[in-house]
């Protein structure tokens, strides 16, 4: 893999979408590699091949048999610095992006309404901007946009290459010189630092879509990541995440889905992994699509474990669960590569990686009520709904009440 | 000037993947104390086991007017089995950071399960109660089959899936696969207890049962354990009576829904897995549509002409009926062209058929991809039940490649002429779709 610091956070205004219709471009050739052969010419050693771009990163994948390792590391260095491309398939190519959109934006309401919250969740942050960018921006990105974008970003020195598999660290790293290694380092801008303007007052977001039959109920609270923030919160934040909303067992899901029944499904959601800003998210399905008495609830929750901490035995279940997590990861190779590409790529090291589970294991209970209460802040909170067109009629006839049991 | 940039530029070598097993991989059989049979592959380099297994039946054995049974009973399993309820079972999983995963699928009831070693015993065990002693307690079945006629209610919501539930009811009339997997909401409701007991009873049987284990165990371990999780079960299920089917009659359906961009399924009739032609038609399916950006569908539909973010297809071996199946969505303004060139496609490749080039290309492809199929424990334990599913011997992972390199041209374009037929096409597009040539058939779902 090859991963390049640059992603949707280095665009600039009038051209979101700008890193990541580079990377579509990116397959469109160069004088050794003509458009189109580079996907062909994996698929034709019996590997695959794509690519990925985030807010934080670009990157560039190939999977094949360890002996194909030279080939595609030719061709990756090659389109580091050689990329040609022609007028008309930046114009196809522009419009295979706006069908992405479609595909994964527009025709969706609740990525519609993710795309929405994080325009209200960031004030002054890039990651309020789409990855893939909004569609006016897209409609009007040029080669000349492209190319300008990769002539500034893309260089030796701004990449990382990440291998797994069965093969020699030293004999790769004779190879990466031999390919990467002689193109020449070029000055690149510094990275994108940009600091979220305090958030002073609690927004609310209520999005009604005709597309869609039930509700859903979203609380986000900003938090702070590895690098961004009070970061000694983000490890203790993932422990706070797995006790409240990891799972079946968790507080939210026993309260609202269990005992309260108020919803169908209820859990949360953290990752300290971006460079920017971080959140903490609690995502709610309600019952009979009334939300109303979801905030109370949820509160509530959120409010105990602040103020008493949580029990030795969610302790000790959250943390073997993550230690495990780092276990069953080591079984995958795509899966390896995605861990530590996503973490060098960020500035973090091998180490950082490979400490995670002491740094799980030395959680206290008093590290949790501390970024609980740093975290769960009101004036600091977005919460959205999203809702059926008020009055329409439901997709489907309701359902019958259950007949009799017969044991 | 060029110079060597070997202390700025960061690499990363990482060894320890499962990569490369294909030809690594020795399958053994172990047959329990209790007679139970598995394939097990020995992976002692991470200290976790996964376990894959299934039941034939599934979503098609739900009884008529009992559509969604197996799939409710699916979401049931880690709710609560012998003397653990619901919380108590869940709790005892995430203590020893247990995963186990239930599936309905149309021909099968399938599952899996991951552990750490350390924790193996009660792992298994606790995979035993849920599969020979599920409570089925009234609370559960009630907060499921909410959870369930919410998943109903997205998919109703979102055109893909209502494109492919659409597909299967139009194409299948009056079989078990015209059904919904997950029920209606009326089929849903009426779901009981018993029904639920009667699956298990029916369909969790020793007869019907395929297992793969890898991981860091061995045969003489693995026996014992086996015995604990599927020994209970009884030996004999209920008789499977679902007949084979072919596809009614082609022909296109719209479902008007007000979305930007019109989602399309597409299908005509494919072959099953046990049919001497089926290396030739992955190979055909390789070269015409496979998802990859190197198929006939991509260059034509994607990269030339921008139609699409994605456009594919593939072989759909169900027990009673082979599919060539295939999806494509493009701007509603448009979709009518991408249906055309998807067709002229189709008919090109059934009467030119393919070239020499892309024959050698499609097999370095799938012979040289197969190990990406063996990356984790979990998908090689898939692939030992897949292979077992068949009737495949242990050999067969040695030889599987040597099926794809025996496919001649001769082979592939008789085998695009007998698949790929434009006239037995069958269509399904979600949207608003404008520029179709004939007068389609509208449903008003």
């Amino acid at each position: 893999m090859a991963w390049y610091k640059v992603g949707a956070t280095e665009e600039f205004a009038g051209k979101t979408g700008l890193a990541h219709f580079l990377e579509h471009l990116m397959f469109k050739g160069t004088a050794k590699v003509p458009s189109g052969e580079f996907s062909k010419t994996v698929s034709r050693n019996g590997g695959q091949d794509n690519a990925f771009t985030s807010s934080d990163y670009t990157a560039y994948f190939q999977q094949v048999a360890a002996d194909k390792l030279p080939l595609v590391m030719e061709m990756e260095a090659d389109r580091m610095v050689n990329l040609k491309i022609a007028e008309d398939e930046v114009n196809q190519e522009r419009d295979v992006v706006i069908e992405e959109r479609r595909t994964r934006t527009e025709n969706s309401p609740p990525a519609l309404f993710r795309e929405q919250l994080d325009a209200v969740q960031f004030l002054s942050h890039p990651y309020r901007v789409p990855v893939i960018g909004w569609m006016r921006d897209i409609e009007t990105l040029t080669r000349a946009d492209a190319l300008g974008f990769y002539k500034l970003h893309y260089a030796p020195n701004n990449a990382i290459v990440v291998v797994v598999g069965d093969v020699e660290a030293d004999a790769v790293k004779a190879l990466a010189d031999k390919t990467y290694g002689v193109i020449p380092r070029k000055d690149v801008p510094p990275r994108t630092v940009s600091v979220e303007a305090p958030q002073l007052a609690a927004r609310e977001l209520v999005m009604h879509d005709a597309r869609v039959s039930q509700a859903s109920w979203v609380r986000t609270y900003a938090a702070p990541s590895y690098q961004y923030g009070d970061s000694k919160l983000a490890v203790p934040a993932e422990v706070l995440n797995e006790i409240l909303g990891g799972g079946t067992t968790s507080r939210l899901y026993q309260t609202l889905v269990v005992e309260k029944q108020l919803a169908i499904e209820a859990g949360s959601s953290y990752g300290g992994s971006g460079l920017g800003p971080s959140t903490f998210g609690i995502s709610v399905r309600p019952r009979n699509d009334d939300p109303a008495p979801i905030p109370a609830a949820v509160e509530a929750v959120i409010a105990e474990v602040a103020k008493n901490g949580v029990t030795d035995e969610e302790l000790k279940r959250a943390k073997k669960s993550l230690k495990a997590a780092a276990v069953y990861a080591r079984d995958s190779g795509e899966g390896l590569a995605n861990i530590f590409g996503a973490a060098l790529v960020t500035g973090r090291t091998v180490q950082d990686v490979m400490s995670w589970p002491d740094r799980i294991e030395a959680v206290t209970n008093a590290d949790i009520i501390a970024a609980a209460r740093a975290v769960f802040v009101p004036e600091r909170s977005v919460t959205g709904m999203l809702l059926p067109v008020p009055g329409a009629p439901p997709a489907g006839p309701p359902p019958p009440p259950p007949g009799p049991e017969h044991p | 000037m060029t110079r060597i940039l070997a202390a700025l530029l960061l690499v990363f070598a990482f060894a320890a993947s499962p990569f490369d097993r294909a030809e690594a991989v020795e399958i053994k059989e172990v047959v329990s104390p209790g007679g139970i049979k598995a394939w097990l592959v020995e992976q002692h380099s991470i200290p976790l086991i996964a376990v894959s297994y299934e039941f034939a039946g599934g979503v098609s054995a739900d009884p008529p007017g009992k559509g969604g049974l197996a799939y409710l009973a699916s979401g049931l399993m880690n709710e609560g089995a012998g003397e653990l309820d619901a919380l108590a079972f869940q709790k005892a999983l995430d203590e020893r950071a247990i995963r186990m995963s239930f599936d309905a699928d149309r021909d099968q009831f399938s599952g899996g399960m991951v552990t750490l070693t350390e924790e193996k015993d009660e792992a298994f065990r606790l995979l035993g109660l849920a599969l020979s002693k599920p409570r089925f307690d009234a609370d559960a079945v009630e907060r499921v089959r909410d959870q369930v006629r919410s998943i109903q209610r997205s998919e109703d919501d979102q055109p893909r899936s209502i494109a492919a539930k659409a597909w299967m009811k139009a194409a299948f009339p009056g079989h078990p696969y015209a059904s919904n997997t997950t029920g209606t909401p009326e089929s849903l409701a009426g779901l009981t207890a018993a029904d639920l007991r009667g699956y298990v009873k029916d369909n969790f049987s020793r007869d019907r049962l395929i297992v793969g284990v890898v991981g860091d165990v061995t045969p003489a371990e693995l026996g014992p354990l086996l015995d604990k999780t599927f020994g209970a079960l009884p030996a004999k299920g209920a008789e499977l009576k679902v007949p084979d089917i072919t596809l009614a009659q082609a022909k296109t359906q719209i479902i008007a829904r007000k979305v930007p961009q019109s989602v399309a399924v597409f299908g005509m009739p494919g072959i099953k897995r046990d049919d001497p032609d089926w290396y030739a038609a992955m190979v055909v399916n390789q070269i015409f549509g496979s998802g990859g950006f190197s198929s006939r569908l991509m260059e034509e539909v994607r990269r030339k002409r921008g139609l699409t973010y994605g456009v594919y297809t593939y072989l759909q071996p169900y027990t009673h009926a082979g599919l060539v199946l295939g999806s494509v969505a493009t701007v509603n303004a448009r979709m009518g062209e991408s249906k055309q060139v998807i067709e002229a496609e189709i008919a090109r490749m059934a009467e030119s058929g393919a070239t020499e080039t892309e024959l050698a290309d499609a097999k370095t492809f799938l012979t040289g991809s197969y190990a990406l199929n063996f990356d984790t424990s979990g998908a090689i334990a898939g692939q030992l039940v897949g292979i077992q599913r068949y009737g495949f011997g242990r050999d067969f992972i040695d030889k599987r490649n040597a099926y794809i390199e025996a496919v001649t041209l001769a082979d592939v374009n008789r085998v695009a002429k007998r698949l790929l037929d434009p006239s037995r096409l069958f269509w399904v597009i979600v949207g608003e779709p404008g520029g179709l040539d004939s007068k389609p058939e509208t449903v008003k779902p």
